[in-house]
């Protein structure tokens, strides 16, 4: 994927957020402190915020050019948008959730099978549940499935491990590497987790105060896998100390 | 209870049934509008459509009969395009009604498609749904025990409407006469045994509706 933000700026109230960048990557991680900017960026490649002044370009297709007063809607942006809080419809089944972007796109321009997903991230024991049956780990499975089954051009995840404890994460992050491993999506990955950006991510944009400070793999960002604490310079100081 | 009675009770609970399916398309509609949108005039719509809640009914009565009477602008409307009067009929007992329901249902409208979670609506959307879309199917769905609730307040304080439709409708037997108007007229020409059988149905309908009511109301658990 290759991500192109051209002069992006948005105000929302006393937070700017200016960006002007391109990078390409399988998986991008956006990561930063809490208030950095890292939701506020994935809103406005999501649609979900218009920007003041600037252009978004995912693999050359433009999503917003404020310049031309475009931007593509919502419902037709092709994003697999997985909030923090994962927005599932607590009225529908599992299987009503999964299926319910599934339902809104052509079934002639599907990619990404049912079966395959099911398969994948191992729901299919959960499908007639209500949501409410779910646990944790379970809940964020579901959401990626929903999210996959829209057949998005483009994943993004808000913090999707961020609610979830240590033991947990551990569970649930090979099932973003088969995500990413099997369906070749690329994704938007937000996190404030080294340790997921080590293990998913092969680009990093690090943010903060609304500006990206830095721009590289993970690996030329952190001291070291183990420690996790980013090499000195990056911030000016060390988010983790 | 005799023949009369009956009909009064049964000409009751239609008009608050039809002005509650009258204003329910547009209770919701104007709900939806001031829970999720911003627009220019919101707060003055909001406030206008809250004052039949603190006005003296026989004010907005007052109001009614010069919009709706033979010189008012849908009094006019009416008689030029379905040869029809309003004022003095069963239409102004359910326009009555309808304007003075009204807030009860918006109100209660509007806190349900509060409580839910815009992130809800959004994700609809970016999983590929138009706003039509995202409304009947997650925004409706969720907010339903709030909107019944508000519909069945809305049909309660209908039932129990007095001052405006009295003003507008008049008390004339068989074609205007509610239940909260025979009970006035019962207690004018001292015949209160009568006055109060009809207070008997009203509470036991009151009940019920208020009853309902609540059940639906989706916050009642936290109160």
């Amino acid at each position: 994927m290759k991500l192109r933000l051209k002069n992006l700026h948005l105000v929302q109230g006393p937070f700017e957020l200016r960006m002007d960048l391109e990078t390409t990557g399988d998986v991008i991680g956006i990561f930063g402190k809490s208030g950095a900017g890292k939701t506020s960026l994935l809103e406005l490649v999501a649609g979900l915020r218009q920007p003041q002044t600037g252009r978004i370009e995912i693999d050359g297709t433009v999503l917003t050019d404020r310049a031309r007063g475009f931007s593509i809607p919502l419902e037709r942006r092709g994003v697999g948008y997985v909030p923090q809080d994962l927005a599932l419809f607590p009225h529908l089944s599992v299987l009503k959730n999964v299926t319910y972007g599934k339902s809104a796109t052509n079934s002639s321009g599907v990619k990404i099978s049912f079966d395959h997903v099911i398969e994948v991230l191992e729901i299919e024991t959960l499908l007639e549940r209500s949501i409410g049956q779910l646990s944790g780990g379970q809940k964020q499975r579901v959401a990626f499935a929903r999210a996959l089954l829209a057949q998005p051009r483009l994943l993004l995840l808000d913090e999707p491990l961020a609610s979830l404890d240590h033991e947990l994460k551990l569970k649930i992050i090979p099932y973003l590497g088969r995500i990413r491993d099997e369906f070749h999506l690329p994704m938007l990955y937000v996190t404030h987790a080294p340790d997921e950006v080590v293990a998913l991510c092969d680009q990093v944009l690090v943010l903060q105060e609304g500006r990206c400070v830095h721009l590289s793999p993970p690996l030329e960002i952190f001291e070291a896998t183990t420690s996790m604490a980013l090499k000195p310079g990056i911030l000016g100081e060390n988010p983790n100390a | 209870m005799n023949a009369e009675d009956a009909q009064v009770i049964g000409f009751t609970l239609a008009t608050a049934a039809l002005s509650t399916l009258i204003i329910l398309p547009f209770g919701i509609g104007l709900a939806w509008l001031l829970a999720r949108a911003k627009w220019p005039g919101k707060s003055l719509v909001e406030t206008v459509v809250a004052m039949p809640l603190v006005m003296p009914p026989v004010a907005t009565g007052l109001i009614l009969l010069n919009v709706l009477g033979r010189h008012g602008l849908l009094g006019i409307g009416a008689r030029k395009f379905f040869g029809t009067e309003i004022v003095f009929t069963w239409k102004a007992v359910v326009a009555s009604m309808a304007v003075m329901s009204f807030p009860f249902l918006v109100r209660a409208s509007r806190l349900a498609f509060e409580e839910i979670n815009p992130r809800l609506e959004q994700v609809a959307r970016t999983l590929g749904s138009g706003r039509a879309r995202v409304f009947f199917g997650i925004t409706l769905p969720l907010a339903a025990r709030g909107l019944i609730a508000g519909t069945v307040w809305a049909f309660a304080r209908a039932l129990g409407e007095f001052g405006a439709t009295i003003l507008v409708a008049g008390n004339i037997p068989g074609r205007t006469t509610t239940m909260a108007i025979a009970i006035y007229s019962d207690i004018q020409l001292g015949d209160e045994g009568h006055a109060y059988q009809l207070l008997g149905v009203s509470a036991v309908l009151a009940f019920v509706a208020v009853s309902l009511g609540n059940r639906f109301f989706p916050w009642g658990e936290k109160r």
